[in-house]
């Protein structure tokens, strides 16, 4: 089985590394990540089973019974029980695997499920704004635009939500990604191995400035985020709510990455509670009653489910 | 008096659009002016546009379906344009407003209005011949189906030169298409083309649905039905059922833009996450109604040019109606990322790969068709086995997909995009462009022309393959779907080369294109006078070719599957010509509620896209009047005289006479 797994692998790497580049999803840097190729490259070898017979059966069938071949003509067979019994079997066999697998790794993946670490995890907090990503450190109380930093080897804890329109977090280097939401609390697990400079960006459309949504995740040493967060909290630039946030939440485009020194701790919650019951501080009393259930706690996209 | 509308909702400024705007209106100058020089307008007007016979509608929606599949097709090239040289900072030549707008004008065009009406007009013009049937059960009914489908058409294009299209993806995702992220008229102008074609949708579903059910010749019971009708009859199945929630969610969306309502708003308790569960309970049964009449047309095909039964006929008919039951319980396999819980998204992760057992079956059934078999390797043939190898692919692919955990990495990257094309051109497309092939002489008379028709297959079958597996590749590389630009330049090589293959497939429109004018060229040298060109099996080839407008002059009898080719060997290739006496034909008439209801609604629409309200409501009160003037008229049907059947009936006799002769 691993050898097997070996040989795709690098089949496949080996056609992508031809273009000459870092291919994240074929050499991931982070557990998740690394488990999810396995997957798929799993579920790829299963296919496999099917699609090859299949390609093979359709080329020499069709060659084989061409019209001027000389190849046996039964006009009137149309039913074979063996053959009935095989076309089901097969794939549903197939299928079984798959779907157990399906079941195993939709737990041991599930984005919401905490990582199995010694290390104790860090939390950060992603929120998707026109047309950039804000991240709050609630630990370190500081906040970035575009620009987010952890240490490699430690599990960190992204709790996802949206300021704006829906959009999705995916550093693809690392693995999973998942949707921001207005008022929702969303969560993904994600550790990197090795430091270094990791791509992400919103993968899901969001509008007009959604193709500049992009930011760098650098894992860290440990001294080195260190480093990085009294960088941050050397900027002279603070995030209040609601006053400096509404100024950072107006659409922008290619938004240059930005720090601030000070973010309130509660950032990330008055965000969320800012879409409950109503649009703003101001309009809440007036409506909400409509709100219902809704108002008070951040809700999960889980529990809404 | 105009509402939102004003001289500055026209985009003088934007060459691209103005330049097209010029071409169509000079086609259309060009169009009116031969109409009214040959004198045509009444042939069309009495003969095409109040027509209410079947194989004429299904001619109208294939027509339409390849104007727009030019339109949708010039969007994609754009695309691939775009995507070609907009790296590393490069801007490209396409701005997001505009490049934004393509791509959901390019997904919502060649969705609604290329596949969805060339599915149902190949349904429309082969159902009633297939079931042995004079007409649909509801011949008005079907003629209004298709001029609010041309509505629908028609504001769309208008959207191009008045004001703007969407900018939100072809489903139009809230929040992003509410009035607060997306104030232009765009959304409206999708809600309304998609709520009017919507409506004509779901009464076609009723319609064939009914027809198929309540109008089979003497002895076809359901399990002698031609596959392509059950396939057919499943997909009105699910038309009826989910078209319903696509019209009760987009009517959702219009009261939280028109009325401040909050659905789908971010705040005031709306909830988003609804939007997505409603959209996709209608979108994934949507692409099941666009295939499985495609699974219907290889199953055919195959049958007929392999010369030998269709393997496993029940295997398949149980294979598509599984696939019917499990297309409606596996809709959130399009949104894992939520974030569902781990049961929620095992469950549908599960469902979702049930399907590959049935359409694996079938896959195999039609291997087992040609097993044995004297293939002939005519267009409709190549346009089959392409699609079985590609296909099968996309359907790997999909299943992948499929897999949650997998699709934390897979999903809204160019993977997707890739996949359903996998599955859409391989098996939409190439299933229309062989069912168009392959019942063209039923329609008209003389078969299309097999060299342009292959070398179309091998530019759409390259072209494929050229244009998308570079798209799996970037998606390797964490390339996001529905970028207008990208900043890494080591992309660009797989874009130039998914742009150069989509050049091959445009060169393969081109030879449909030259395929059909060589065809009229030279359609006395391919006329079908027997109306069997193929040597076929189902009951649609036992009638004259064109059909004439009564489809049978007695309707055929049925007790096999495979009744016609049985009579064929027992009874010689005459077998199927009509004898007297014959009697007086039950004909419907032709109307004209249909093209007024949809002229009307093309002004209702325009006037609620741009809140022009006394003219919505004077299109709404005349849409309703002609319906009840319609719907009060006895007048609407008509007998064929027995000797006017005898005189067409003797005419195609003396034609075969002079052929065998």
């Amino acid at each position: 089985m691993k050898k097997k797994h070996f040989s795709l692998f690098l089949g496949l790497s080996l056609l992508l590394l031809l273009g000459g580049c870092d291919a994240a999803l074929i050499d991931p840097q982070g557990r998740v990540g690394q488990q999810q190729l396995t997957l798929i490259l799993t579920a790829f070898g299963l296919m496999m089973i099917v699609v090859i017979p299949v390609i093979v059966m359709t080329v020499l069938f069709a060659w084989r019974y061409r019209e001027n071949g000389e190849a046996t003509y039964t006009p009137d067979w149309a039913h074979s029980n063996a053959i009935e019994t095989v076309v089901w079997f097969i794939p549903f066999v197939i299928i079984a695997f798959l779907a157990w697998l399906t079941w195993q790794t939709s737990h041991s993946l599930d984005p919401h499920k905490p990582l199995k670490s010694d290390v104790e995890s860090m939390e950060i907090q992603a929120v998707s704004l026109d047309w950039k990503w804000l991240f709050i450190y609630p630990e370190q109380g500081i906040a970035t635009v575009n620009e987010v930093a952890f240490p490699a080897g430690v599990p960190v804890h992204f709790r996802v939500s949206s300021g704006s329109v829906m959009n999705s977090f995916f550093i693809p280097a690392l693995g999973s990604q998942i949707y921001a939401m207005a008022g929702m609390d969303n969560d993904v697990h994600l550790e990197a191995d090795d430091p270094g400079t990791y791509s992400g960006r919103s993968v899901h459309y969001s509008g007009a400035g959604f193709s500049g949504m992009i930011f760098d995740a650098i894992a860290t040493t440990e001294e080195g985020f260190d480093e990085w967060v009294d960088n941050v909290r050397e900027s002279s630039k603070t995030l209040t709510f609601p006053e400096e946030y509404y100024v950072l939440a107006e659409p922008t485009r290619n938004h240059p990455v930005e720090y601030f020194s000070q973010a309130s701790p509660e950032l990330y919650t008055q965000i969320l509670e800012s879409f409950h019951g109503g649009s703003g501080g101001s309009q809440q009393e007036k409506h909400g009653e409509q709100g219902g259930d809704h108002q008070g706690t951040p809700m999960s996209a889980e529990a809404a489910e | 008096m105009f509402g939102k509308l004003s001289l500055e909702s026209i985009p003088y400024h934007e060459p691209i659009i103005m330049s097209v705007v010029v071409v169509i209106a000079l086609g259309g100058i060009l169009l009116f002016g031969l109409l009214t020089y040959y004198k045509k307008w009444m042939y069309l007007w009495s003969e095409w546009i109040t027509s209410v016979d079947h194989k004429k509608l299904g001619i109208m929606y294939f027509i339409v379906a390849l104007v727009m599949l030019i339109r949708g097709f010039s969007d994609a090239i754009m695309m691939r344009t775009q995507q070609a040289i907009a790296a590393g900072g490069a801007e490209g030549y396409l701005p997001p407003h505009h490049y934004d707008q393509i791509f959901t004008a390019h997904g919502v065009i060649m969705i609604f209005f290329v596949a969805m009406p060339m599915v149902i007009g190949l349904m429309n013009l082969v159902v009633p011949l297939q079931i042995g049937a004079r007409d649909v059960a509801f011949p008005f009914l079907n003629n209004l189906s298709f001029w609010l489908f041309a509505a629908g058409v028609v504001l769309v294009n208008v959207s191009l030169f008045v004001g703007e299209f969407a900018k939100t993806g072809w489903l139009s995702y809230a929040p992003l298409s509410e009035l607060q992220y997306s104030p232009g008229v765009g959304v409206d102008y999708w809600i309304w083309a998609l709520q009017i074609s919507g409506i004509g949708t779901t009464l076609t579903g009723i319609n064939f649905f009914v027809t198929i059910l309540k109008m089979r010749t003497k002895g076809m019971t359901l399990f002698r039905m031609p596959i392509f009708t059950w396939t057919s009859l499943c997909a009105n199945v699910l038309i009826i059922a989910s078209f319903p929630i696509l019209t009760a969610t987009i009517a959702m969306l219009t009261l939280d833009r028109y009325l401040g309502m909050h659905f789908f708003t971010n705040d005031f308790g709306g909830n988003m996450m609804m939007y997505v569960n409603l959209i996709w309970a209608w979108g994934h049964p949507e692409v099941y109604i666009l295939i499985l009449p495609a699974f219907g047309v290889f199953s055919e095909v195959i049958a007929t040019f392999s010369r030998k039964r269709l393997f496993g006929y029940a295997t398949l008919v149980w294979a598509t109606v599984a696939i019917t039951v499990l297309s409606f319980i596996v809709w959130l396999h399009h949104f894992f990322t939520m974030g569902s819980g781990a049961n929620v998204n095992a469950f549908f992760g599960i469902m979702t790969m049930l399907i590959a057992i049935p359409t694996g079956v079938k896959i195999f059934n039609w291997l087992f068709t040609m097993f044995r078999g004297r293939l002939q390797f005519t267009s409709p043939v190549l346009w089959t086995l392409g699609f079985i190898i590609t296909f099968t692919l996309g359907g790997m692919t999909g299943v992948m997909l499929a897999v949650p955990a997998a699709n934390f990495v897979l999903h809204n990257s160019l993977f997707v995009i890739a996949h359903f094309h996998n599955v859409i051109i391989g098996g939409v497309v190439f299933g229309m462009m062989a069912g168009m092939t392959y019942w063209f002489p039923k329609a008209f008379g003389f078969t299309l022309d097999e060299k342009w028709g292959k070398r179309s297959f091998w530019c759409w079958f390259t072209g494929f393959y050229l244009a998308f597996m570079p798209l799996y590749v970037l998606s390797f590389f964490g390339a996001a779907r529905r970028m207008q630009s990208y900043a890494e330049t080591e992309w660009q090589p797989w874009f130039i080369l998914a742009a150069i293959g989509a050049l091959v497939i445009l060169v393969g429109i081109a030879c449909t294109i030259i395929q059909i004018v060589v065809s009229i060229r030279d359609r006395e040298k391919n006329a079908d006078i027997t109306g069997d060109p193929w040597d076929a099996r189902t009951p649609e080839w036992a009638t004259s070719s064109p059909a004439p407008f009564y489809n049978f002059a007695h309707l055929p009898a049925v007790n096999s599957i495979d009744s016609f080719w049985e009579d064929k060997q027992k009874n010689g290739p005459n077998a199927q010509l009509s004898e007297p006496p014959y009697d007086d034909i039950h004909m419907p008439k032709n109307t004209v509620a249909g093209p007024v209801m949809g002229v009307i609604s093309i002004a209702l629409g325009f006037a609620l896209v741009w809140h022009i309200w006394w003219l919505a409501g004077v299109s709404a009160l005349g849409l309703f009047v002609t319906f009840m003037l319609r719907v009060f008229n006895d007048d609407i049907d008509y007998y064929v005289p027995a000797a006017e059947v005898e005189r067409i009936e003797n005419a195609h006799k003396q034609q075969l006479k002079e052929l065998q002769a």
